[in-house]
């Protein structure tokens, strides 16, 4: 071939390529691409790790195979920052051409990615983004919270089994975000609706290196119980403070789930046990796809599993289901969010048939939780009340309930006596 | 030989130009978000290094005031319903004042001091940013789209980009290498001396701070509508000391050390991330290297290697 035609030759070639059909035929479709975002660096990289590690572990399962297609999982790492979890998802989207985007745990980290996704429309599932108005006042279409939960959802039933037990005053202790904000409001909203009165609110910054000032001022507005949302290392030192002051006996410690979850009791003693928490997952729970799931786990990384990892694995359940529904064509966007919309989980750790409202929210049992100890001596959560299937609304009106104000410092939904 | 420029150097940059007006063509989609990103922090670190490296005052506080605009911006557009170029000039404005306030408070120290209380302004900034949630969203931040109609696509708003980008660096070259310029030079070489020439030290300090400031606001007004999104992070002491490890990477008091230090951090946190999770660890052996082998930074270190093997400057 002379210089000048193969030139020519090489020039038609790349001009065309462009337009040539990426996909020829539908066996030919390639793998699923799901971009995984998760902070394996900064302050919640621990957590981060086991997302994946949960994720994983149930395409691992399956063969990495479902609906017909492949699964290929890409991770990036969104550090913690919202700002480099916007970057991530750019180029997860724009660049490895994922199908759809999961993960992220920091609240604002979510609420970045989501707001990209708003513009272009890729589906982003949220097993642990737990802020309220994502799937409330100012929902996307296509930001699903698959297994997930609403940060007010599992506080409202600790609030009603409080007031059940004879707990009339309560202090709340909160870490000062959205997420404590919207975590205690659901509390105090019940609390106070059902006739028991809130003596004080404590909001303390994100890693407070110690608690030694709020707990005498808890001591002595002398409540019947505290309220303490906790998560991270804030945790695992409000619970070793709360028996170093000798409170453990006296006052009644509840918590949000992620206070008591194993990211933080794992490394916990006697301090932590008996403390009362409410949540969706349970890992002491005597269910056959519960233990399944916590035995696999504990198997595969030789530890309990905690929240994160317990939300992805039962996240990518769902997505498994809501592939094969529609032979494994995501291409097809609408009818692939209908799909996952149409899922319903009979046998997952999340327990009983679960299913989202009409928000994008799911719906499912919360259990009354307690740390306890386990025959092999590991601390771990076991049911002690059961309320079934309870929505991120409770039981207000969808309608109505959005018509008050997201929670925030400043509203609590506290009812005056 | 800085007061006019050879015509060598015109015909590289015309070039450089060039090669950059093509990047959406070449290098679609992710990558040029990349680029657009990077153009932007080029202006926040050449406006730190308008101060580190030209007035001999290293500023912790550039990524507060960064931030502070790309915070103006987004409640502008977004909360009160103004149109975005209103949210851009209030924007700069803030910016500018809040520059006022650091440069009142800073420039009578130098040296760690200047570091430390530019430092100290920034961390409150990040703080009431934190925690005025009414109005800044806490920890949540603001977002929303804020990027006029006519730039909404990614290879318009990186024209757009780049087209600031140039205007501002010959803006700051042109400042640096005014008699303003050489007397912020000189202060930072001796200010006892400047002083007793007969310049008001305070008063080009404060000048040169607020001019700084000017810029590292315009950079701020870019990610806002490069990112639609505000949260502390962005006005963090991270977003203070990633630009100023860009300066340090590329050169100080070279304003083109401040693209190549840009270009080579942002770089290397998307194809090293990629690669390992251990990401931050490669950066500060990356950093560790730049400072035992250049230095100077790449670009000084470069000029130097050039100069040396230049048989015309022996």
């Amino acid at each position: 071939m002379h210089r000048r035609s193969f030139l020519k030759a090489a020039a038609a070639s790349a001009f065309a390529l462009p337009f040539a059909p990426r996909r020829a035929s539908a066996a030919d479709r390639g793998p699923i691409r799901i971009g995984l975002l998760s902070p394996l660096t900064g302050v919640i990289a621990a957590g981060g790790r086991e997302l994946v590690d949960g994720f994983n572990l149930y395409w691992d399962q399956v063969g990495r195979k479902a609906g017909g297609r492949a699964i290929d999982v890409v991770v990036e790492d969104d550090a913690s920052n919202p700002n480099t979890a916007l970057q991530k998802a750019r180029r997860l989207v724009e660049q490895r051409e994922v199908h759809m985007l999961v993960g992220d745990i920091l609240a604002n980290t979510g609420l970045a990615v989501a707001e990209y996704v708003k513009g272009n429309g890729v589906p982003y599932f949220i097993p642990v983004i737990a802020a309220d108005d994502l799937t409330q006042r100012k929902r996307i279409p296509n930001v699903i919270r698959i297994a997930g939960y609403t940060a007010s959802q599992s506080t409202r039933p600790l609030a009603d089994y409080a007031l059940k037990n004879g707990v009339r005053k309560v202090v709340t202790v909160s870490q000062d975000y959205t997420f404590g904000h919207e975590q205690c409001g659901g509390f105090c909203q019940v609390f106070s609706e059902g006739g028991g009165s809130v003596l004080q609110q404590f909001w303390h910054p994100l890693n407070t290196p110690d608690f030694s000032p709020y707990l005498p001022q808890i001591q002595s507005l002398q409540p019947d119980a505290v309220f303490a949302m906790e998560t991270g290392a804030d945790g695992s030192r409000f619970i070793q403070q709360w028996a170093n002051f000798g409170l453990k006996d006296k006052i009644k410690l509840f918590t949000s789930m992620n206070a008591t979850d194993q990211s933080i009791i794992r490394t916990l003693g006697p301090e932590a046990e008996g403390v009362i928490s409410a949540g969706h997952f349970c890992e002491g729970r005597d269910d056959p796809a519960n233990k399944k799931f916590v035995a696999d786990y504990e198997k595969a990384f030789s530890k309990l599993p905690s929240i994160y990892a317990f939300s992805h694995y039962s996240g990518a359940m769902w997505l498994a289901e809501a592939f094969k529904a529609i032979g494994g064509n995501v291409e097809d966007r609408p009818k692939f969010l209908e799909a996952v919309r149409k899922v319903k989980l009979t046998s997952s750790p999340l327990g009983r048939e679960v299913s989202l409202d009409k928000y994008g929210n799911p719906v499912y049992d919360i259990y009354i939780r307690k740390v306890a100890r386990r025959p092999d001596g590991k601390l771990w959560n076991v049911p002690i009340e059961v309320y079934t299937a309870v929505s991120q609304f409770w039981k207000y009106d969808p309608e109505q309930y959005m018509k008050q104000p997201s929670y925030s410092r400043e509203f609590q939904g506290i009812k005056k006596a | 030989m800085t007061s006019f420029v050879a015509r060598r150097d015109v015909a590289i940059l015309a070039l450089v130009f060039a090669a950059l007006c093509a990047v959406p063509f070449a290098a679609p989609g992710y990558k040029t978000s990349l680029a657009t990103e990077m153009l932007i922090f080029a202006i926040l670190a050449m406006s730190i290094d308008v101060l580190s490296g030209y007035a001999g005052r290293t500023s912790l506080g550039h990524g507060a005031i960064f931030g502070i605009a790309a915070y103006v911006v987004l409640y502008t557009v977004t909360v009160a319903g103004g149109r975005p170029w209103t949210g851009a000039l209030l924007g700069l404005l803030a910016a500018t004042a809040a520059a006022v306030v650091f440069a009142l408070l800073a420039i009578r120290t130098s040296g760690v001091y200047f570091l430390l209380i530019t430092l100290a302004l920034g961390m409150i900034v990040w703080g009431i940013c934190l925690r005025w949630t009414s109005v800044t969203g806490g920890e949540n931040g603001l977002r929303g789209s804020v990027r006029p109609e006519w730039i909404a696509s990614p290879a318009a708003f990186y024209w757009f980009v780049l087209a600031t980008t140039g205007a501002m660096a010959f803006g700051l070259w042109r400042f640096v290498h005014s008699p303003f310029g050489l007397t912020l030079r000189g202060i930072r070489e001796s200010e006892s001396r400047m002083r007793a020439l007969g310049y008001d030290v305070s008063l080009h300090l404060f000048v040169g701070f607020v001019v700084s400031g000017f810029f590292a606001g315009a950079a701020g007004v870019l990610y806002a509508f490069f990112n639609s999104f505000a949260s502390p992070a962005t006005v963090s002491l991270a977003q203070s000391v990633e630009a100023l490890l860009m300066v340090l990477v590329g050169g100080v008091g070279t304003l083109v050390g401040s693209f190549v230090g840009s270009i080579a951090i942002i770089s290397l946190e998307n194809f090293v991330s990629f690669h390992t999770e251990r990401w931050p660890m490669v950066l500060g052996l990356v950093f560790i290297a730049t400072m035992i082998f250049a230095p100077e930074g790449l670009v000084g270190r470069a000029r130097l290697v050039l100069a040396r093997h230049s048989p015309r400057n022996p």
